[in-house]
C-alpha cells in the first residue's frame, strides 16, 4: 500500500544567536492511509517542529534544509509557495495544541470554517456553511448549526478542539498532523476526542500523525510509534513492538516512567537529567549522558539496527525477533 | 443596549455639569476681564456700570447659577469681545476646524494603517525600518516647526500652494464647506498634512505593534495551516483583532485634534475654533472659554461612547454593561 505521508530525511535548522540548532535531524517515517502514527518525545525533542516542517510552516530564523515530504506521492518541498499553500488544508491539515488559541476570538466559528472551505473550493458562502455544519456533525458536535453562529469564547475547550479537528477535516485531507491536541483538555474530554479521532481515521482513511509527549495516550491510540530524541527518530515500529518490547534505552526509560504502564506500589523510575541543549549537542549518541547502557563506543554516531523495528543505538535492548 | 445608552448619556450629563463648574472656577481665577476690556482712562462710574452689567459684582456661586439658568433657557451668553452670541461665534468657526481635522484624520488613517500593517508584516525589511524611522519623526518633531517648513517649501519656494487662510467656500450636499472647491482644497492640504503627522506616527506604531504580535499567534498559524492566503489572513483574521486598540487611540486622537488644533491653526492662520479659543483666553472672554470647553467635553463624551459601541461590534467578548 502506498503511504499517504512519506517523510524522508527531513532536516530543519534554526540559525540562533547561540549557533546553528538542528531541531529536526534527518527524520524519516511513513504513514499509511487510515493509520495513526504517534510521534513521541519530551519537550524540545523536535516533534512539534517536525509537524510544522511537514506543512512548510517554519518561520525565520528556521529553515527546512533537506529532505522530502511526500503527500500522496507529491513532494511538498519542491512546490512553489502558492502551490504549497494550496496543499495545506486540502491534502494535509493540522490541529494545534491549545484549542483556546487556535480559533480567532473575534470571528464566528462558521465564518472561520467557511473561509477555510472557500479558499480551496469555489462554492457559495451558504454551501460553505453547510459543509462546515456537516463537518461539525462528523466530529460529534450536537446542534452544529447553532455552534456555527457562536464565537469561540462561547464554546468549551473540548468543543473548540472538536471545531479545530472539524476544520482540519473540511477537505478530507490525506494527512492530518495533530500537535498534542488533547494536552490542554480534561482527561474525560481527552478520552472522547481520542475515540473520535480513532473512528475518523478508520472511516475516512485519513493518515494521522499524532505528536505527543504522552506515551499513555499514544499506546492506546496509535498503530505505529516513532520516538524522537534531540531531533532524531531513535526508534520506530508498531505500537505493540515499541511499547511491548522497546529496543532503545530511551524508550525503555519513557515507558518505565508512565504510571499507568507501571506496576503500582513501587517507586516510579525516571530518566535522569533533561533533554540536551541542541546548540551544544555532544558527539555521538545524544542520549549517552543519561543512558544506563552507555559505553565508550557511544561517543561515535550510533548505527540504525533492525529493519522491521529499527533503533538508533549501539546497545539496543533485547533483539526483537523480526 | 438601550439601557446602556441611557446610562452612558446620564453619566455624560454629570461629567458635563462637573466640568462646567471646574471651567467656571478656573476661568474666574485667571483674571478679571474688565481689566483687559475697558479703556484704562474710563471713569470709575463707567467702570462700575460695566461690572454690574456683566454681573461681575456678584459672588462666584451666584454668577454660576445665573449662567446655568441662562444655559437652561438655551442662552450660552454673549462674547464680551465680539458682542455676538457665543453659540453663533463658535459655530461660525467650527466648520473650518471640522474640515481641517477631517482631512488630516483621513490622511493619517489612509497612510498610517497600511504603513503600520506592512511594517508589522515584514518587521525586518528595509521598508519597515524606514517607515518606523519616519513615524518617530512624525510624533517627535514639533508641529509648528514642520508647519513652517511646509510653508517655506510649498508656499514660498515652490509657490504652488497658499501659505495660510481658508479658501473659497462652496456647497456640497447642502453643507457649506471649503472642501467643495479646488481653492479650498489647495488651502486645506498643507495644514491637514501638518496636523496629520503626529497621528500618522502614532497609528503606524500602534498598527505595527499589533500586527507583529498577531502574526505570531496560534490562530494565524492555524489559518496558514488551512491554506488561507496571506491577504485573507491579514485582512480577515488579523485586522479585526488589532483594530480594537487602534480604534481607542483613534477616538482619543480625534477628540484632542478637534479641540486642540490650535498650533496648526495659528501657523496657517486657519480661522477655526482653536484660534478662537486662544484669542478668547488672551482677552479673558469668559463666555467663549466656558462654552468652548463645555463643547469639548461633550465632544469627548460622544467620541468615547462611539468608541465603546464600535468595540462591542468588533469584539464579541465585550459586553456593554447596564441593560442587555
Amino acid at each position: 500500500m502506498n503511504a499517504a505521508l512519506d517523510v524522508r530525511g527531513l532536516t530543519t535548522r534554526f540559525d540562533t544567536r547561540g549557533g546553528m540548532v538542528t531541531a529536526v535531524n534527518d527524520v524519516s517515517f511513513a504513514v499509511e492511509p487510515g493509520r495513526i502514527m504517534g510521534l513521541v518525545g519530551e519537550s524540545g525533542s523536535g516533534k512539534s517542529v517536525t509537524g510544522f516542517s511537514i506543512l512548510g510552516l517554519i518561520d525565520a530564523p528556521g529553515e527546512i534544509s533537506a529532505g522530502q515530504v511526500l503527500v500522496d506521492g507529491t513532494d511538498l518541498r519542491t512546490l512553489a509557495p502558492d502551490a504549497l499553500r494550496r496543499m495545506r488544508g486540502r491534502r494535509v491539515a493540522m490541529v494545534f495544541q491549545d484549542p483556546m488559541m487556535t480559533l480567532n476570538p473575534v470571528l464566528r466559528v462558521g465564518d472561520q470554517m467557511a473561509m477555510a472551505v472557500r479558499v480551496h473550493d469555489n462554492v457559495s458562502k451558504r454551501a460553505a456553511w453547510d459543509r462546515a455544519r456537516a463537518a461539525l456533525d462528523t466530529v460529534g458536535i450536537p446542534a452544529a448549526a447553532e455552534r456555527l453562529r457562536a464565537y469561540p469564547h462561547q464554546l468549551s475547550g473540548g468543543m473548540r478542539q472538536r471545531v479545530a479537528i472539524a476544520t482540519a477535516l473540511l477537505h478530507r485531507p490525506s494527512v492530518i498532523i495533530a500537535d498534542e491536541p488533547t494536552t490542554a483538555l480534561d482527561v474525560s474530554i481527552q478520552g472522547q476526542i481520542l475515540a473520535e479521532v480513532r473512528r475518523l481515521a478508520d472511516e475516512t482513511g485519513t493518515a494521522i500523525v499524532w505528536v505527543t509527549h504522552d506515551l499513555a495516550v499514544v499506546s492506546s491510540l496509535a498503530d505505529d510509534i516513532c520516538v524522537m530524541y534531540a531531533g532524531r527518530i531513535v526508534e520506530s515500529g508498531t505500537a505493540e513492538q515499541v511499547i511491548g518490547a522497546p529496543r532503545h534505552p530511551y524508550t525503555r526509560g519513557l515507558i518505565d516512567s508512565v504510571p499507568s504502564l507501571h506496576p503500582p506500589g513501587q517507586p516510579l523510575p525516571q530518566i535522569p537529567g533533561s533533554t540536551p541543549q541542541l546548540v551544544n549537542l555532544p558527539s555521538g549518541c545524544p542520549f549517552r549522558p543519561r543512558c544506563p547502557r552507555a559505553t565508550e563506543i557511544c561517543a561515535t554516531d550510533p548505527p540504525l539496527s533492525g529493519t522491521d523495528h529499527p533503533a538508533l543505538c549501539h546497545h539496543p535492548l533485547t533483539e526483537a525477533p523480526a | 443596549m438601550l439601557g446602556y445608552l441611557i446610562r452612558r448619556l446620564a453619566q455624560a450629563a454629570v461629567v458635563v455639569l462637573a466640568m462646567s463648574v471646574i471651567v467656571f472656577v478656573g476661568v474666574y481665577a485667571i483674571g478679571n476681564p474688565i481689566d483687559v476690556l475697558i479703556d484704562p482712562g474710563a471713569t470709575q462710574e463707567i467702570r462700575e456700570k460695566l461690572i454690574a452689567q456683566y454681573g461681575l459684582d456678584q459672588p462666584l456661586w451666584r454668577q454660576y447659577f445665573t449662567f446655568i439658568a441662562n444655559v437652561a433657557q438655551g442662552d450660552m451668553g454673549t462674547s464680551m469681545v465680539y458682542n455676538i452670541p457665543v453659540v453663533d461665534l463658535v459655530f461660525s468657526r467650527l466648520p473650518a476646524t471640522l474640515e481641517l481635522v477631517f482631512v488630516s484624520v483621513c490622511i493619517a488613517t489612509l497612510i498610517g494603517i497600511p504603513a503600520g500593517l506592512y511594517a508589522g508584516y515584514r518587521p525586518n525589511g528595509v521598508a519597515a525600518k524606514l517607515i518606523m524611522a519616519l513615524s518617530v519623526l512624525g510624533f517627535s518633531v514639533p508641529t509648528f516647526w514642520i508647519g513652517m517648513l511646509l510653508i517655506m517649501a510649498f508656499a514660498v519656494n515652490l509657490g504652488i500652494l497658499p501659505s495660510g487662510g481658508r479658501g473659497d467656500v462652496g456647497s456640497f450636499l447642502g453643507i457649506n464647506t471649503s472642501l467643495a472647491t479646488l481653492d479650498g482644497w489647495s488651502h486645506v492640504i498643507l495644514p491637514a498634512i501638518n496636523l496629520s503627522l503626529f497621528k500618522m506616527g502614532l497609528l503606524i506604531r500602534l498598527t505595527r505593534a499589533g500586527m507583529v504580535e498577531a502574526m505570531r499567534t496560534d490562530y494565524v498559524r492555524f489559518a496558514r495551516a488551512q491554506g488561507l492566503t496571506e491577504r485573507e489572513i491579514v485582512f480577515s483574521h488579523v485586522l479585526r483583532n488589532i483594530s480594537i486598540p487602534i480604534v481607542t487611540v483613534f477616538g482619543l486622537e480625534l477628540g484632542s485634534t478637534l479641540a486642540f488644533a490650535v498650533v496648526t491653526e495659528s501657523v496657517f492662520t486657519w480661522p477655526g475654533v482653536g484660534k478662537l479659543i486662544i484669542d478668547s483666553i488672551l482677552q479673558l472672554d469668559r463666555p467663549v472659554m466656558v462654552t468652548y470647553l463645555v463643547l469639548v467635553v461633550i465632544l469627548f463624551v460622544l467620541i468615547n461612547l462611539t468608541v465603546d459601541l464600535i468595540y462591542a461590534r468588533l469584539d464579541p467578548r465585550v459586553r456593554l454593561k447596564g441593560g442587555s
